[in-house]
């Protein structure tokens, strides 16, 4: 059977879930949206819908573009697929109440307009249960600070791609110390210039390499605050 | 074949540069008769995986330490976060003090106190090679609705001209259009890349 011909709505559920991790990698966003309508209308949870198809995809995304088989173009337009099927999960999920990870300001940092990045860590930590507060590009530390004060935030993320405006993530760390509550917040870093030993330097609660250990990181500092708690 | 210049063939100087500085290298060493240098590129390519530039940049000069007195690196940071820098003071070679080429063109604090955010840049290289190394690459060939999601916080789009060429400056501004940016042309020439070649 060729791809053109293929009823999505006649596959049964496992097919269906298999058939949506593919039309994810390639990007196909009105499939997915059919697809999750598909699941919805035979009672999945959408919490289930989002871990076990949409999340559980981008995850391969993810590891195939580090890799180095997949490309800037093709996981973008994977995560404008998720995001079409979010968008429909998204209101079902604050009703059915999904579990509540955590809360997360994120941003890319001032005089820094590279984006994809951050929104798919947003996106897949979002799917983990995240509550995202976004402020898109060129933030500045007030911005991230404040409104982690205003929202209760647990995290605040930042992101940088060029190497002149990754310095400015330690401003954001420093302007926390002086307003004495650097320690009130989890603070993760990311973007393909850094590495670990800068997520060090700056003072950050941890560098990650992608959105996956970026949604695990989460969960793990997260965790281990409560039990201090 | 001169007597003289036989003479200077031997080159004493390596110098190891990102292709998209190939064009512009030769014209420094032609204009300035630096014949004693040789030149060697890496694909501009491996600006799309930054990461791979350090190890690769760290090969050729080891390669070249056994056949040339001087090694210079015609790179800047160019994504590497410090990386390609590190590699270069380990191997004890100079390298380019700047985070890319469209700071060194200008000047890098020129570039850094106009801080233009909202700015996209060409030089003459990537004007002339807009398709291969902007449009493929961001797969804007195949999908040409992302245009939009790499480019809506963009204003203007920026030519550094490193010479005075109309046929360039024509591919500039038709790229500008392609993109649904305003156009902006500065001439740069070869900015701080010739004092840092002569050094060698
Ligand atoms: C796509 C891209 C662009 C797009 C950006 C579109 C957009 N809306 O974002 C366009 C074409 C517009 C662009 C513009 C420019 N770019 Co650009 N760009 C890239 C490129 C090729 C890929 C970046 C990307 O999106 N990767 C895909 C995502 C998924 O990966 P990622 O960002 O690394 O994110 C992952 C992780 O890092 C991590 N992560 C990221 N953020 C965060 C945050 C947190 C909190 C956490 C936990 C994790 C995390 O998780 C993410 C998902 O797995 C890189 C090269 C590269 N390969 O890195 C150059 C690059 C970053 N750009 C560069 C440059 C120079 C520019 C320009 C100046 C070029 C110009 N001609 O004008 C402009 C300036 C932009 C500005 N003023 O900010 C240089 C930077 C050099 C330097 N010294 O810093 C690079 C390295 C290319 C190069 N080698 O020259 N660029």
């Amino acid at each position: 059977m060729s791809e053109d011909d293929l009823i999505l709505a006649e596959l049964n559920d496992s097919e269906l879930t298999e058939q949506m991790m593919d039309d994810l990698y390639d990007g196909l966003k009105d499939e997915i949206e059919e697809a999750v309508r598909i699941l919805l209308e035979r009672n999945w949870t959408p919490y289930d819908i989002l871990t076990k198809s949409l999340v559980a995809g981008m995850q391969i995304v993810g590891d195939d573009f580090r890799d180095g088989i997949l490309f800037v173009p093709e996981v973008l337009r994977a995560a404008q697929a998720m995001k079409g099927g979010m968008a429909i999960l998204k209101p079902l999920l604050i009703e059915t109440g999904a579990p509540k990870m955590g809360k997360m300001v994120i941003g890319t940092v001032k005089g820094d307009i590279h984006d994809i990045g951050k929104n798919l860590v947003a996106m897949m930590m979002e799917g983990a249960g995240f509550e995202i507060i976004d402020l898109g590009i060129n933030t500045e530390a007030d911005e991230y600070i404040d409104t982690a004060e205003r929202e209760g935030a647990d995290i605040i993320g930042m992101s940088a791609l060029l190497t002149t405006t990754m310095p400015y993530m330690k401003t954001v760390i420093e302007k926390l110390k002086e307003r004495d509550i650097r320690d009130k917040y989890i603070v993760l870093c990311g973007g393909a210039p850094l590495n670990e030993e800068f997520g060090k330097a700056i003072g950050a609660d941890a560098y990650c390499d992608d959105a996956a250990i970026a949604v695990e990181t989460a969960k793990k500092l997260v965790a281990a605050r409560q039990e201090n708690a | 074949m001169h007597d003289q210049s036989r003479r200077v063939t031997a080159k004493k100087t390596l110098i190891i540069a990102c292709g998209a500085l190939a064009h512009e290298i030769l014209a420094i060493l032609r204009i300035n008769h630096l014949s004693h240098m040789a030149l060697e590129c890496l694909p501009a390519e491996l600006h799309n995986t930054p990461q791979k530039i350090p190890q690769a940049v760290k090969e050729k000069i080891i390669e070249g330490k056994s056949h040339y007195d001087t090694i210079l690196v015609a790179y800047g940071d160019c994504g590497t976060g410090g990386k390609l820098k590190e590699i270069c003071d380990q191997l004890d070679v100079d390298m380019i003090n700047a985070p890319h080429c469209y700071a060194f063109f200008e000047g890098t604090s020129n570039f850094e106190q106009r801080d233009e955010m909202r700015a996209f840049y060409l030089t003459d290289f990537l004007a002339k090679h807009f398709s291969n190394f902007v449009i493929k690459p961001l797969g804007l060939d195949r999908y040409p609705d992302l245009k939009d999601v790499y480019f809506s916080e963009y204003r203007k789009l920026i030519f550094l001209a490193q010479t005075n060429d109309a046929h360039i400056d024509q591919l500039a501004q038709n790229a500008a259009e392609y993109l649904g940016l305003e156009y902006e042309r500065m001439y740069t020439g070869y900015g701080e890349l010739p004092q840092f070649i002569q050094q060698g």
